[in-house]
């Protein structure tokens, strides 16, 4: 031991690498930027060079007009996420961007689908249709058209329902989430 | 006034005190701007040129160069010096014109979507949109090129805008609430690192072009002296540390020595500074440095841990954190005496395996031996530029670099044709050095036309073409990897350089004798003005050591 005062020697075995470079889950950035133009260019360009893919992006105003939103899902078994979030705050017009924690946030998506459906299988429609809290948005003789909001995963569930009754089309948001509490996202 | 009249003042407020560029159509309001404007223009004759004369000035001087160019083909022929200047991090504002905002979108005559095009290889870049932002944008397009982690910045001005009218005031800030570079550095964090160093018995300090930008040499110097750290520097990095001396250990990577190269395998702890990990670096990801715990300095957070993962990384300038390390790392008191070992495996390496080559015994010249001579001829006391194979490979092994800014290359990029350019920009940025260049026969053609440039501005840059008759680093790739299949290669004995240099109206010269290289440099570098010299050399000589391309140092060839 050393003398009172003196720093111990640290030894270099314990020193660990901070490598979270695959996570294995999917992230949902939220990304505040300058409202100006060619942003989402910047950013869609710095992925596609980077060889990162977006699952899913939507974009956004705020409360604030010269601020818009992007609020992107990644898959972080694919990429390392913090190289992904320190390239974009290279980015001169992104201000802030938020890795959210799933636990602490709210996310939802809205899907609308078009669903073939004559008299008979109509009702059987509807009936799931209700249990998801989803609502017809329209009805002919042929299709109907149901809108459903929640997160990814109910919405897949809906999905996997309604395709054996003839999935004609399908349009999805992709997700926006928010910051569970008082805090801002 | 007009906008572009607002351009030459805030031009003007930034320090700039030379531009280089060519006019066209969509940039004539600028131009007259110029007639008028008190800055100094030099009229290149390529807008590559101009792009690389002006990172030749902000490599050499430090201060942010700038290249003007028109719209549609001017703009495309800067691709490669702002691709450039975004890999080696090199603070530079282009300034484009465009066409009229009502052509835009129509596939106008000479209209590029120069923003578009350039997105992925500058720092930040301006679209124009309204005349009265000029000013301001150009501001901050200064603001964002040298701060930070250095690089290109774009301002792409609509022909109509640019000569619209507006109230110009100076504008004395810049408002940028997404960009804020950390410079400091966190003081635990560097005092982890004190501590990891102190505690290393095989360290290796490892800087490279960072610790350049960051103006930092003095700082790195110190340090690397506060215990017995062995220190080597990336192509980029060269001068950072003052060459010869018996810290140092050379080049490291790629073509680097095998001191540099074992000391990096065998290390416990290397300390990077202000460098990236390149692949010309670290060879074989999986096998590099596999013993070592890492240590990573760098102002650009998103390279830390981007190859290499980070033990302790270090978000700051080079300047900043090496001063506040030094001090940290003094109060430890470690004992050098615990380096005794890893010494004596260095110097055993150093002596083992020193930089060598055989020499001829007549007249012939090799070209190891021409960087040599022209060490001598020049005191070692000259700022060289050099285009991208053999010839820069051999430069930087054979001339050594007593301080920062004397070594202007292109390492990320590698482009052929930025030696002759980029000397004339040092020349221009350092009118009272020696600036030389050593040219590759296949590159200097790729931008022989700035001789015109020289000529006519009198820019005495003393080009020396290391003449092989050959692309000779592929030639040699060819040799070792392809089985000797030579396939278009050979660029024979065209074009006869002197005469070359004589139409351009430069001064030309053919040197063939080693026995009198070093005296027939001095007489070129006497010669008022700009020289181009044609020096033959072996024409099948092949630059090593050298580690394979994806295989580890430890098996360096050569």
């Amino acid at each position: 031991m050393g003398e009172p005062g003196t720093k111990e020697p640290l030894s270099l075995e314990e020193l660990e690498a901070s490598s979270n470079l695959r996570t294995g889950r999917k992230h949902v950035l939220s990304i505040l930027v300058e409202n100006k133009s060619g942003v989402l260019t910047r950013i869609a360009g710095l992925f596609a060079r980077r060889g990162f893919n977006i699952d899913t992006l939507t974009v956004g105003p705020t409360e604030d007009e010269q601020i818009s939103r992007v609020t992107l899902t990644v898959d972080g078994a694919l990429h390392p996420i913090d190289q992904v979030t320190k390239q974009l705050h290279k980015l001169i017009n992104v201000l802030k961007i938020r890795d959210l924690e799933p636990a602490d946030t709210v996310a939802r998506e809205l899907a609308l689908f078009k669903v073939a459906a004559d008299g008979v299988q109509r009702g059987e429609l509807m009936q799931i249709a209700e249990i998801f809290r989803g609502k017809v948005v329209d009805v002919t003789k042929r299709a109907v058209i149901i809108e459903v909001t929640g997160t990814t995963d109910k919405i897949e569930a809906f999905e996997n329902m309604v395709r054996p009754f003839g999935l004609i089309e399908m349009m999805r948001t992709g997700e926006i989430a928010i910051s569970r509490g008082r805090s801002e996202t | 006034m007009r906008a572009v009249d607002a351009l030459m003042e805030c031009l003007k407020a930034e320090g700039v005190d030379v531009v280089f560029g060519l006019p066209g159509g969509a940039n004539l309001p600028t131009y007259d701007a110029f007639v008028d404007g008190g800055i100094r223009h030099i009229l290149v004759r390529h807008e590559a040129g101009g792009g690389h004369a002006a990172e030749g000035y902000a490599k050499a001087t430090g201060k942010v160069g700038v290249a003007f160019a028109t719209s549609g083909p001017g703009a495309t022929n800067l691709m490669t010096p702002i691709t450039d200047a975004m890999m080696d991090s090199v603070p530079v504002v282009f300034i484009t014109g465009q066409v009229r905002t009502e052509l835009l979108g129509t596939d106008g005559f000479q209209e590029a979507d120069t923003i578009g095009i350039t997105m992925p290889v500058v720092k930040h870049s301006f679209m124009i949109q309204h005349p009265q932002e000029l000013p301001r944008a150009i501001h901050e397009a200064f603001h964002i090129a040298r701060t930070g982690r250095p690089g290109p910045v774009l301002v792409d001005i609509p022909q109509d805008l640019s000569r619209a009218e507006i109230d110009y005031e100076p504008v004395s800030d810049v408002r940028l609430p997404g960009y804020q570079p950390r410079l400091e550095g966190n003081q635990k964090q560097i005092r982890q690192a004190a501590k990891a160093l102190a505690a290393a018995q095989r360290p290796v300090i490892y800087a490279g072009g960072g610790v350049v930008n960051a103006n930092a040499s003095e700082e790195l110097t110190e340090f690397v002296r506060s215990d017995r750290f062995p220190v080597t520097c990336t192509l980029m990095g060269l001068g950072a540390y003052p060459a010869p001396d018996q810290q140092w250990l050379g080049m490291l990577g790629m073509h680097g020595t095998r001191a540099a190269n074992y000391a990096m395998d065998e290390a416990d702890l290397i300390c990077a500074v202000g460098a990236r990990f390149d692949d010309r670096i670290t060879g074989k990801l999986s096998e590099f440095a596999p013993r070592a715990k890492f240590i990573h300095i760098d102002v650009d957070p998103a390279e830390i841990s981007k190859n290499v993962p980070a033990h302790i990384p270090i978000v700051g300038d080079a300047k900043h954190v090496l001063a506040k390390l030094i001090v940290e790392y003094r109060a430890i008191g470690a004992d050098p005496a615990r380096l005794e070992a890893w010494w004596s495996r260095i110097d055993g390496w150093r002596q083992k395996y020193p930089l060598a080559y055989e020499d001829s015994a007549d007249a012939e010249i090799k070209p190891q031996y021409m960087v040599q001579a022209l060490f001598e001829a020049t005191g070692g006391e000259a700022i060289i530029t050099s285009d991208v194979g053999q010839h820069q490979m051999w430069a930087a092994q054979y001339y050594d670099f007593p301080e920062p800014r004397r070594w202007v290359n292109s390492g990320g990029l590698g482009t052929m044709g930025f030696g002759l350019p980029a000397a004339m920009g040092a020349a221009v940025g350092c009118p009272d050095r020696l600036v030389c260049c050593i040219a590759g026969d296949g590159s200097v053609q790729m931008n022989a036309q700035e001789l015109a440039t020289c000529a006519q501005n009198n820019i005495p840059i003393k080009v020396f073409i290391m003449n092989n008759g050959y692309l000779g680093m592929v030639r040699q790739w060819q040799e070792l990897f392809w089985d000797g299949r030579y396939s278009h290669v050979d660029m024979g004995e065209f074009p006869d350089f002197v005469k070359l240099a004589e139409a351009y109206g430069v001064t030309g010269m053919r040197l063939e004798d080693k026995r009198t290289l070093v005296d027939d440099m001095k007489r070129a570098i006497a010669i008022d003005g700009p020289v181009l010299v044609d020096v033959r050399v072996t024409r099948e000589e092949n630059t090593y050591p050298m580690i394979p391309a994806g295989q580890a140092a430890r098996e360096m060839v050569g």
